[in-house]
């Protein structure tokens, strides 16, 4: 088929009004008459709270309310769950935390919310906080990953001993045991990876509205997914029926996996619209964002490959201590166990076991991040064998290639949790080496060495799961409705919070129906408008969105077919549809979409099969997940004297299958692409050792700026999936789960010539400049 | 974030400001707020009362008195940063400015309120001491003049008494002999320095003399590396391997969330030599 629009870089419909300050956002929203609802935290990372007297602040100028865990309205509240369960070591569930609203007796971590204070204005409400009364009585706490299980570390909850979550396998362990017995190499890595925290512009926000005639409330917030939100508020924790809660998230700025749950903050948002009868708006701060939003990633991980004296890959193990925080946040244990299956990268290696031991510490609930547990996997394969090359005293590209799968081995099992559905990667490689002229690279490397620093080149092979997961992948709906003017509204149950998808999805809605696409209206997050929607997240929405939309327009055009065939005085089997317009085959008698759907509301009831006008609705789940793919190469340079870390050069070649609109892919990518950077050269979250959060603000936990990125050479190879029926694989993550792995590889290659094999990150000055102080001492 | 409640007074001139102080003990001076309402809002510092000098007139020139140049107190680091004056005469001042945070801060943030502020990893500061300068202080007591060397006392404390306002500072024009240097280390560009060293001195013939090789971000204060200074001035360029060991002596960083003190140490001892060289050969 050919399309007009599918494939064009068409302009973002949405930019309009987000980069004329027309967007609407949830602060945005608050009527005049919203109260402010302020969070009363937790000063210690491990507390028993004595005691805490609200007398005072009560009576202080412009409360409206003050709740505290103890308040029969928090005290009846559900708690927070997790959606995942795993197994602790004897077998048994995973203990799960009491993750309340507010906390009672004990807090876990700074931040914890202990009170909601809601007042006439933000600043009455800050003052009552300070006049809030609360004996604490300080615990000693554990916040590092690595020590969570020292027998002497803390214990964060007594039912998990040693402070263990979970223990999660995957793999086949003494097919493992057995390839590294007979391997002629065994090579290992041992690394962290940082935590993070998504900071989105906008940060989590909510505002509440209570019906007190209807007993409903709607909430407004930024979620990735408001269908989800509201089963989590509404059922779990609220225990109201869900018609009683609309939620919408409008204008959203950044999610990247971070805006996927009510949070204790909506919910008592809500709570207090409706005690106080009144709007009550919540907006985090940035500094308690930084305190309260869910951190990332936080992995201690050893990875160890196998190989054949030609190297050939014979086995990977990968050991993983994950932090899950001090409670686990809904999604919580995705991130740590649901994408493992990257661990097999592009490559065949016939045995894979992965142990992932969960540990709780006094710190924010991890959850998924831009790539949740993709990059991570990524970096385990990607590292080692960088690792595997240089001792082995291989090429790096020729090991990679050596163990690539072919496209013509494709589909193709990995034999651990993937199967891959398509994709050619050595190609991929290849065009990546060519964009990057990793051949020019010597003498780039002469140069820099010229002007005293050192240059590395590093390659990762991303490939990651997207519209998973593996088990069953999740649907999505959508509803195509023409109005009785002829016009098309869609609604889809993914949402947009950055992405572009209210312009990629016009796009592929005004191909199917061969519409104009500044004449299709995307709306999406509202759970009144939009029946069910499972939300955008995991690189879904461009697969499980038109997937579900290519239904709905088949049973649109069907419809229409019969409502034309009425109009023309045909059988509807005569009637062909193309590019808008519906012949009777033969004739010249013909009937335009828009015409079709006027007609569906003036026609008499006999000739619509007894129903008037032209919509369908559909929920669909795409057959199988699939999978993008690329290759990264990143130059850095490095000045030896002082350690600081530049990153010169980049190039991503990616396979995202089928591209809807090339610019908001190659969007994606950058953004992705900095985020990964970011991670890599600055971002971390940091505690001291009594538990304080040392990263509190913009100021120490530093984020990637334009001028940190060189001017990124992206290419396309677009392998379409036969998985779904427009080809497309996902773009969302793909620039993140690459970019870690490149970068350190690059670091790595730009510090071998001083023996120096692995340097964690964030590549900070002063880690590269003890790296290679300690590399001169070593050396003889 | 809100700070604790304070009152705040609005001065028509540099005595009515002077008065404003007085009527409240812990009352301070608001300049451009960049520093000090962060404080405010982090609770780092809960003053009574904000006595703002931004509707005084007169403390915003920059000045060229005989061989001296004369930043007033309310000059902007932008304002700073474009004038000609500046450029060709505090040519020191004019290579650090850049380094101070961003633009928007910059349009705000005053020359007297990052000496009266005397944050340690602060640029201007170092520049001062660098240059030995001087600085213009008006109180209850009247008007004096403290010598760069003498104003910096400890982490964020000056010789500024209560109820004073530094008025200005003065540096030496910049002559042929003169020779300065500048570098500083930070994450990022703009970010507050990990590392920094503003230096100055006198060519003589292939060597230094009187020079001023001051640190910031390594203590408290701006710190005058005073051994490596007299090891330059006695052997000059030859002796910088030297110099660089005896900043060992001079120098005492503590460990900070960014560089623990041996790697600030360390650095101290990269930019003295990129400093060194650049002074060195200034047209290079
Ligand atoms: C994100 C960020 C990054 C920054 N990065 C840097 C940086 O890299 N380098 C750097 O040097 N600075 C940096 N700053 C600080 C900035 O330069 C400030 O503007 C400066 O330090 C203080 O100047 P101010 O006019 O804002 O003073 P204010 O904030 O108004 O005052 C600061 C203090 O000085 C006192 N004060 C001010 N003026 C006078 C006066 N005339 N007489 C007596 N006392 C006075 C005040 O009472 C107060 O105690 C940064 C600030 C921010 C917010």
């Amino acid at each position: 088929m050919n399309y007009r629009f599918i494939g064009k870089s068409l302009p973002r419909s949405e930019d309009i009004r987000l980069i004329q300050g027309r967007g609407r956002y949830t602060a945005d929203l608050a009527p005049p008459s919203a109260a402010r609802l302020f969070m009363v935290r937790s000063p210690y990372a491990a507390a028993r709270i004595v005691s805490i007297d609200a007398s005072a602040a009560r009576a202080m100028p412009g409360v409206l309310l003050v709740l505290t865990g103890d308040s029969p309205e928090v005290a009846s509240l559900g708690t927070f769950t997790s959606k995942l369960r795993r197994k602790t070591p004897d077998g048994k569930p995973n203990f799960e935390p009491p993750y309340r609203t507010l906390a009672r007796d004990r807090v876990q971590f700074v931040g914890d919310p202990v009170a909601a204070i809601i007042a006439e204005t933000l600043d009455q409400a800050k003052d009552a906080a300070e006049a809030l009364r609360i004996e604490w009585e300080p615990l000693p706490a554990i916040t590092e990953t690595k020590r969570a299980l020292d027998p002497d570390a803390p214990q964060v909850w007594p039912e998990a001993p040693r402070n263990i979550c979970f223990v999660f396998e995957a793999g086949d362990e003494a097919a493992v045991n057995a390839a590294f017995a007979k391997a002629k190499h065994t090579v290992s890595v041992t690394y962290d990876i940082s935590r993070v925290t998504a900071a989105p512009m906008e940060t989590r926000a909510a505002l509440a509205f209570y019906d007190s005639a209807a007993e409903a409330w709607t909430l407004y917030a930024p979620v990735q997914n408001p269908h989800a939100v509201r089963e989590e508020a509404a059922d779990k924790v609220l225990r109201i029926a869900g018609n009683r809660l609309r939620v919408i998230s409008p204008d959203v700025g950044g999610g990247f996996g971070l805006k996927e749950v009510p949070g204790p903050e909506s919910i008592l948002a809500l709570v207090g619209a409706r005690l106080i009868d009144r709007p009550v708006l919540w907006v985090a701060e940035r500094s308690e964002a930084f305190a309260s939003d869910f951190h990332a990633r936080d992995n201690h991980s050893t990875a160890t490959l196998a190989l054949d004296a030609e190297g050939r890959f014979l086995a990977l193990r990968v050991d993983t201590i994950a932090n899950i925080g001090a409670y686990i946040s809904l999604n919580g244990l995705n991130s740590s166990t649901n994408n493992l299956g990257g661990l097999s990268g592009v490559y065949r290696t016939p045995a894979i076991f992965t142990r992932v031991t969960g540990v709780f510490t006094n710190t924010q609930p991890t959850a998924p991040y831009r790539g949740a547990g993709r990059p991570e996997a990524t970096y385990a394969i990607e590292r080692v064998i960088d690792v595997a090359a240089r001792r082995l005293g291989m090429d790096p590209v020729e090991l990679r290639r050596k163990n690539m799968i072919a496209p013509s081995q494709m589909p193709y099992d990995t034999g651990f949790i993937f199967t891959y559905d398509s994709g050619e990667f050595e190609r991929n490689m290849d065009d990546a080496l060519a964009l990057g002229d990793w051949a020019g690279f010597p003498q780039r490397r002469k140069e820099a060495a010229a002007r005293g620093k050192l240059r590395g080149i590093g390659l990762s092979n991303p490939i990651e799961i997207s519209a998973g997961p593996v088990t069953g992948t999740l649907s999505e709906s959508a509803e195509i409705r023409f109005d009785s003017t002829g016009s098309v509204t869609v609604t889809i149950g993914t949402h947009s919070h950055g992405q572009g998808h209210e312009t990629s999805f016009a796009q592929i809605v005004a191909d199917l129906l061969g519409l104009e696409p500044e004449h299709v209206k995307v709306r999406y997050g509202d759970t009144e408008l939009i029946e069910h929607g499972t939300g955008s997240f995991g690189s879904r929405s461009a697969v499980a969105g038109s997937v579900v939309l290519i239904k709905t327009a088949d049973r649109i055009i069907a419809r229409a077919k019969r409502i034309a065939a009425a109009h023309l005085e045909a059988s509807p089997d005569d009637i062909t549809f193309e590019d808008g317009i519906f012949r009777v085959v033969g004739t010249d008698k013909q009937v335009g979409l828009r015409e079709v759907a006027r007609l569906a509301y003036t026609l008499r009831p006999s000739e619509l099969d007894g129903e008037h006008g032209l919509a369908a609705k559909m929920m669909v789940a795409p057959a199988r997940p699939t999978f993008p793919n690329g290759c990264h190469i990143c130059e850095v340079e490095i000045d030896p004297e002082t350690g600081a870390c530049a990153i010169v050069r980049y190039s991503v070649v990616d396979d995202v299958g089928r591209i809807i609109n090339p610019m908001l892919v190659e969007g994606q990518i950058h953004g992705g692409v900095v985020q990964g950077l970011g991670q890599m050269l600055f971002e971390a979250i940091v505690y001291d050792d009594g538990g304080q959060l040392l990263t509190g603000s913009f100021m120490d936990y530093a984020m990637p700026r334009a001028r940190h990125c060189p001017s990124f050479a992206c290419h396309n190879n677009e392998v379409l999936t036969p998985v779904n029926p427009l080809g497309v694989k996902g773009a969302g993550e793909a620039g993140t789960v690459g970019a870690l792995a490149a970068v350190a590889n690059a670091v790595a290659d730009a510090l071998s010539p001083l023996g120096i094999e692995h340097v964690d990150m964030p590549f900070t000055p002063e880690r590269i400049w003890r790296a290679i102080r300690d590399a001169r001492r070593a050396a003889p | 974030m809100k700070p604790a409640a304070f009152a705040y007074a609005k001065a028509r001139s540099l005595d009515h400001a002077i008065e404003l102080l007085g009527t409240r003990e812990g009352a301070r001076v608001l300049a451009g707020g960049q520093s000090l309402i962060a404080a405010l809002n982090m609770r780092l510092d809960a003053p009574p009362l904000l006595v703002d000098i931004n509707g005084v007139s007169g403390l915003d020139r920059i000045e060229r008195p005989d061989g001296q140049v004369e930043i007033g107190a309310l000059v902007r680091h932008a304002q700073a940063l474009g004038s000609q004056v500046v450029a060709r005469d505090a040519p020191l001042i004019a290579r650090a400015l850049p380094h101070i945070a961003h633009p928007a801060i910059r349009n705000r943030g005053t020359v007297g309120g990052s000496i009266a502020y005397a944050d340690p990893a602060a640029e201007l500061p170092a520049c001062l001491l660098a240059l030995a300068g001087e600085v213009d202080i008006t109180g209850p007591a009247g008007r004096r003049t403290v010598k760069a060397d003498d104003f910096f006392l400890g982490l964020f404390e000056t010789a500024l008494g209560p109820g004073e306002i530094l008025t200005a500072i003065r540096v030496p024009a910049a002559t042929p002999q003169m020779r300065c240097g500048f570098a500083e280390l930070a994450r990022r560009h703009g970010d507050y320095a990990l590392v920094g060293l503003a230096a100055c001195a006198r060519a003589d013939g292939a060597g230094l003399r009187d020079s001023r090789f001051v640190f910031f971000g390594v203590g408290a204060t701006p710190v005058r590396a005073r051994k490596a200074e007299a090891v330059l001035d006695a052997r000059g360029f030859d002796g910088l391997d030297e110099a660089v060991a005896a900043l060992a002596d001079d120098l005492h960083p503590e460990d900070d969330i960014h560089a623990s003190g041996k790697a600030k140490r360390h650095l101290a001892g990269v930019l003295l030599r990129r400093v060194v060289r650049e002074m060195q050969d200034p047209w290079a």
